[in-house]
């Protein structure tokens, strides 16, 4: 289910893998305000299981996850 | 006792001890993920790892001796790109054969999308990993301090034994 969300930011992560998707919404995130919203587009098959890790070990949220027409769209907003 | 600090972040210590373009990925592709979900990392690079601390890296990979290693072409459709050739052991050793096959490697990790090891080490020293230099492998192969990136710091066992005992995951790759 797709959630309809706001997003400050957008991060394309399309075509990279492993850890390329996690660098870059590290890096994304830094350069963002405090509560801002980050909208992730990615190919990796990865970046679902590794956006929940990155989200718990960094303690940014992750608002929302899900496939679309092959791609992974990730909701992260940053919390500290 | 375990961890000095509490409130310290989490911490991974790994030991880089070969080389090879293919042992060269896991060392890296591990302290910049660990580094971008702001764990502290040092990584001691020893032995035939020592030269991925080398400005200019030279990392080759060699088919002979990888059994396992599958030989892919990284152009032509995508079912020719998928097979794996099988390589007479005989061919392995010709001269050249390991340049072809690490020109062919690094193609198809590009075209994959995986980043090269320049760009990861690259992305490691952005993300404040520690990359120490092993003293005593430098003594015996004749290594300068300014032969190795600027960031890269000096030390010996009980160096990288102190930051490790701090850490939460202690590898050897």
């Amino acid at each position: 289910m797709a959630t309809i969300l706001e997003a400050d930011r957008v991060l394309d992560c399309k075509g990279m893998l492993c850890p390329m998707p996690i660098v870059k919404i590290s890096k994304e995130v830094k350069a963002a305000q405090i509560g801002q919203v980050i909208k992730m587009i990615a190919t990796d098959k990865g970046a679902p299981a590794d956006m929940q890790a990155w989200s718990r070990q960094t303690g940014n949220e992750l608002l929302d996850s899900h496939e679309e027409n092959g791609t992974f769209i990730f909701f992260i907003r940053r919390t500290k | 006792m375990s961890k000095s600090d509490p409130n310290a972040p989490r911490r991974l210590a790994l030991i880089a001890s070969r080389g090879t373009l293919d042992y060269a990925y896991p060392p890296f592709i591990l302290a910049t993920a660990a580094g971008a979900m702001g764990w502290e990392v040092g990584v001691f690079f020893t032995f035939y790892g020592l030269p991925l601390l080398l400005k200019d890296i030279g990392a080759a990979v060699s088919p002979l001796g990888n059994p396992a290693m599958p030989m892919k072409m990284p152009f032509g459709p995508e079912g020719f790109q998928n097979i794996s050739w099988p390589i007479p052991t005989a061919m392995m050793s010709v001269p050249g054969f390991n340049a072809l096959a690490t020109t062919l490697m690094k193609q198809t990790f590009k075209n994959k999308g995986v980043a090269s090891i320049p760009e990861l080490r690259a992305m490691a020293i952005e993300l404040d990993v520690k990359l120490i230099a092993c003293q005593m492998t430098m003594d015996v192969f004749g290594f300068k301090k300014e032969d190795f990136v600027p960031e890269s710091s000096i030390g010996g066992a009980a160096t990288f034994l102190e930051y490790a005992a701090d850490a939460d995951v202690q590898l050897f790759v």
